[in-house]
């Protein structure tokens, strides 16, 4: 096919060959190859009689070849997932989504964030398969090939591990970019089975009240799922942002569990077993638990409270001027859609609506945006989101007073990043 | 007519075909189906064959039995150089820790301190630990380790045996330690 396609365009591979190479860097040497090589094909150029024009280098000189899997600019050095492993078990950390490098609210799949505890396992997808069985009529068994031919579903949503945000626990606020405080959390577009259409197939014993899932990693990471929740929106997800899983985000298939905290949303899965009763495995009781100040734990907290950060300006940013800026962050909610956000400039005394970026969706990333004038002087931003259900994201002040300070999961607490008079952004506690 | 322009000409054509609406919209009775059933029955040596879960209660636990003596060798060559010699922690949590610190600024996070359940640790020590070869226990072997790790936290006695039936009946001191938020 590229010899006919060759000769349609045989003039001008001509000229390439014989005139537009090397370019200068104002592009005027190849211009001029241009003006003494091509005369046939200037008649049509509106920019022929203009000496002075300052053409692009880039018009006069081929682009790169096709990709076969595009990847982000060269300059794109620093919307990079940051990593932070387990000295002792490399497969053990996170690395966080770099909110504060991206825009809108869907992750690109490369920069979701991530939170394995032993490792991404490599695995065939066309030998894997789940089981679904114990109290159930039948006990079934699902390959790839069969869950491809069910009824598909796709939401867009948030997956937010429990522990996002946690180092804000700490008494001194940590200086880190917005996103590598509370970077994990991500927005991503997943399709899948709806895990109520397997189970419906396997048929529910009357007794089955519990889904026990796990994984085909090495962590053992293990929970107990309500059936109520697993008959309502689950989804046995194969995509991502339209393309299959990635396998850091649990190839060939996962569970998506709208709203609740990733730990729940089982990778890599292998088995889901009705129970009568939890397994009260350790991820149900021991990890992912909140240690109150009265000494008792919460636990089996699925939920991800109503939250938002401002993602636009970020610590570690520095403003050259006062003028108009427009103040860009997240608001999500484990409890449905986020109704509004405020956001303060003097440290939470006043404080103006954003707009909110349509499509506002169920348990979704929600983009807000509000434009502030910065007058120069030291001042305090933060936001504050409101859900559906009419939850109002807590100050930190008044989470600390109702958690204590060791819960180290679901921190929701309000953000707040200091412009200094030099425009330095910094991460504050108010 | 360039080769181009005929691949142009055949695409257009591909799309206003498109555009006409032929056959009858009644002829749709193969559509809006009942999803297939594809779940493949798995018979009951299959359902045998799968790994079993070790529930709060003991169900699932495998049939074997352990000592704290044999079990303080497993840990010191596989589990110390993490948790530390006496369970205390270092490159990993503590394993044994004061229950008094819990409504504390600074609390311990101990076996005895925090773990509701004693059955609970066979699971997950099985499919966790260690982290460079998980899944390798002989149940024996982890039933010692338990022992010695259980004898560390002062819930049993030096020369206890430990398998499942012991394992079962083990009131840990954290059992009413916690609140249930979400079901």
């Amino acid at each position: 096919m590229r010899r006919p396609y060759a000769s349609v365009l045989s003039p001008v591979g001509q000229l390439n060959k014989q005139h537009a190479e090397p370019v200068g860097p104002a592009g005027l040497i190849g211009r001029r190859r241009f003006l003494q090589g091509g005369g046939a094909l200037l008649a049509g150029s509106a920019m022929a009689g203009h000496a002075v024009a300052q053409e692009p280098a880039s018009w006069s000189r081929p682009g790169l070849a096709f990709s076969n899997y595009g990847q982000p600019a060269d300059d794109q050095i620093t919307a990079i997932r940051w990593i932070s492993e387990n000295p002792a078990v490399p497969g053990d950390g996170v690395s966080w989504t770099p909110l504060h490098e991206l825009e809108g609210t869907i992750t690109p799949n490369g920069l979701h964030f991530e939170r394995h505890h032993n490792g991404v396992p490599q695995l065939d997808a066309s030998q894997w398969s789940v089981a679904i069985h114990g109290l159930t009529d039948r006990a079934l068994r699902f390959d790839l090939e069969a869950l491809h031919r069910y009824p598909m579903q796709s939401r867009i949503g948030f997956l937010e591990c429990g522990g996002n945000s946690n180092t804000l626990w700490h008494p001194h606020p940590v200086q880190a970019a917005a996103g590598h405080l509370h970077g994990l959390v991500s927005g991503c577009e997943w399709t899948g089975v709806p895990l109520s259409v397997l189970l419906d197939e396997a048929g529910l014993d009357p007794d089955a009240q519990w889904v026990i899932a796990d994984g085909l990693d090495a962590s053992g990471v293990t929970v107990s799922l309500p059936i109520a929740k697993c008959l309502d929106d689950v989804l046995v997800a194969l995509y991502q942002n339209g393309e299959a899983l990635r396998p850091e985000n649990g190839y060939p298939v996962r569970l998506f569990v709208p709203g609740w905290e990733g730990i729940v949303n089982i990778k890599w899965l292998r088995s889901l077993q009705l129970s009568a009763k939890p397994l009260w495995s350790k991820f149900d009781t021991v990890s992912y638990t909140d240690l109150h100040a009265d000494g008792i734990a919460e636990r089996m907290t699925f939920e991800m409270g109503v939250k938002s950060v401002i993602t636009s300006p970020s610590p570690g940013q520095r403003w050259s001027s006062s003028g108009v800026y427009e103040v860009r962050g997240l608001a999500w909610s484990g409890a449905g859609t986020v109704q509004r956000v405020d956001v303060s400039a003097d440290g939470g005394s006043n404080w103006a609506q954003a707009i909110l970026q349509e499509p506002v969706l169920d348990k979704a990333l929600t983009r807000f945006r509000i434009p502030w004038q910065w007058d120069g002087s030291a001042q305090t931003l933060l936001s504050r989101a409101v859900d559906s259900a009419g939850q109002v994201q807590p100050s930190r002040a008044a989470l600390l007073e109702a958690k204590g300070g060791n819960a180290y999961h679901h921190y929701n607490a309000t953000v707040s990043w200091q412009v200094a008079e030099s425009g330095v952004i910094t991460h504050v506690y108010l | 007519m360039s080769t181009f322009k005929l691949l142009c000409r055949a695409w257009l054509l591909g799309l206003t075909s498109g555009l006409t609406v032929t056959g009858s919209l009644a002829d749709n009775s193969n559509f809006n189906v009942e999803p297939a059933a594809l779940g493949q029955p798995m018979n009951a040596d299959e359902i045998a064959s799968l790994p079993q879960h070790v529930f709060a209660d003991g169900a699932g636990l495998p049939p074997g039995q352990g000592t704290a003596q044999a079990g303080e060798v497993l840990y010191t060559e596989h589990c110390a150089s993490c948790h530390g010699s006496q369970g205390q922690g270092g490159r990993a949590v503590e394993l044994v820790g004061d229950r008094e610190l819990l409504a504390t600024e600074f609390p311990d996070r101990g076996i005895a301190v925090y773990w509701p359940y004693a059955p609970t640790l066979f699971e997950y020590v099985y499919r966790s630990m260690p982290p460079d070869k998980p899944a390798s226990w002989q149940a024996d072997e982890l039933y010692s380790i338990i022992a010695h790790v259980l004898v560390l936290n002062a819930l049993i006695e030096p020369e206890t045996v430990v398998n499942a039936q012991l394992l079962s009946t083990i009131v840990m001191p954290n059992v009413d330690g916690f609140r249930t938020v979400g079901r």
